[in-house]
């Protein structure tokens, strides 16, 4: 094999090794979903779900999550393409929709908390703040990530080590995506259904 | 060759959001239109997550583009298996317990667990 065979190889082996811990970031996740959906009916004579969620709301972080899944993935294609300015300009768009999306996130736990609805309220208000909570964590690791990997890039510039760590922070971020996929359903629409 | 397949890459990523778009749209009309009640729009909105994941799974993380051995799939179902039984199995035990206690019992164990102290 030649030096170029060599790394890609290498490359792989990384992506591969970050998958296997994406999958091992679900199983964290499920045990918070199966510890949400055994309590989800503990209200201890607080608010259940229906009375607090503000689905116009949560529908909007949804879509600027999806959005940015999407800007995410055009990232990756303006990396594969070798495209620095277009990388970079995406991961900015990426990071601007993360970033709304988690400050929208703060803000309905502020108003939550506010509302006496805090976590100390109940078995269901202690696992949704833990398991809304784990997710918003991820995302705000994750804007932390884009803002490195974004000074690397402008250092750097485009080579196989940047391009195998927005690899996998496309991964990282299309996975917290699907997470959200099942909070959204689980906790919010099931919460009203 | 050079210049398909970005293309089609890019074909790949707008046919995943648009379709996680109208899939997440349907989803919340679903609900907050009442279209449907009960265990149908539970089954429904689930039907629609599912069908959300494998649009993310397919368009966004490419897992059919896997050459094999196909070691990404591998391990997904491998942490699927897990997750089934974590979930799956939480839910069965928990209300297995429910079902043998009575809200009596429930209710003088508590007391009984407060009184005591942390």
């Amino acid at each position: 094999m030649n030096a170029e065979a060599v790394a890609t190889t290498r490359n792989d082996k990384a992506i591969f090794g970050f998958w296997v811990y994406i999958m091992t970031d679900c199983i964290l996740f499920a045990t918070l979903f199966a510890t949400y959906a055994v309590l989800r009916n503990n209200v201890a004579h607080g608010p259940a779900g229906h009375d607090i969620f503000n689905m116009p709301y949560v529908l909007t972080e949804t879509l600027l999550l999806l959005t940015s899944s999407f800007t995410c993935g055009l990232m990756i294609l303006a990396s594969r393409m070798g495209k620095l300015k277009q990388v970079l300009l995406w991961l900015g768009v990426t990071f601007a929709l993360g970033l709304a999306f988690v400050t929208m996130e703060i803000t309905e736990f502020t108003h939550l908390v506010g509302d006496g609805h805090g976590w100390d309220t109940s078995a269901f208000l202690s696992s949704f703040f833990t398991l809304v909570g784990t997710h918003g964590l991820h995302i705000s690791v994750g804007l932390l990530w884009i803002l490195v990997m974004g000074a690397f890039l402008l250092r750097k510039g485009l080579n196989q080590h940047t391009t195998r760590r927005l690899e996998m922070f496309s991964i990282f971020w299309h996975f917290l995506d699907v997470v959200w996929v099942f909070i959204f359903t689980i906790v919010f629409l099931m919460g009203v259904a | 060759m050079e210049n398909t397949r970005p293309m089609r890459l890019l074909g790949s990523y707008i046919s995943g959001f648009v379709l996680s778009i109208l899939l997440t749209l349907a989803a919340y009309f679903a609900v907050t239109q009442h279209s449907y009640t009960g265990t149908m729009l539970v089954t429904v909105i689930i039907a629609l997550a599912i069908a959300q994941v494998l649009v993310q799974l397919f368009f966004f993380l490419h897992l059919g583009k896997e050459t094999r051995p196909r070691w990404k799939l591998a391990v997904l179902l491998t942490m699927l298996i897990v997750l089934g039984i974590l979930v799956f199995g939480s839910l069965w035990i928990m209300q297995n317990l429910n079902y043998h206690m009575s809200p009596d019992q429930m209710n003088s164990y508590m007391i009984q667990q407060n009184s005591a102290g942390f």
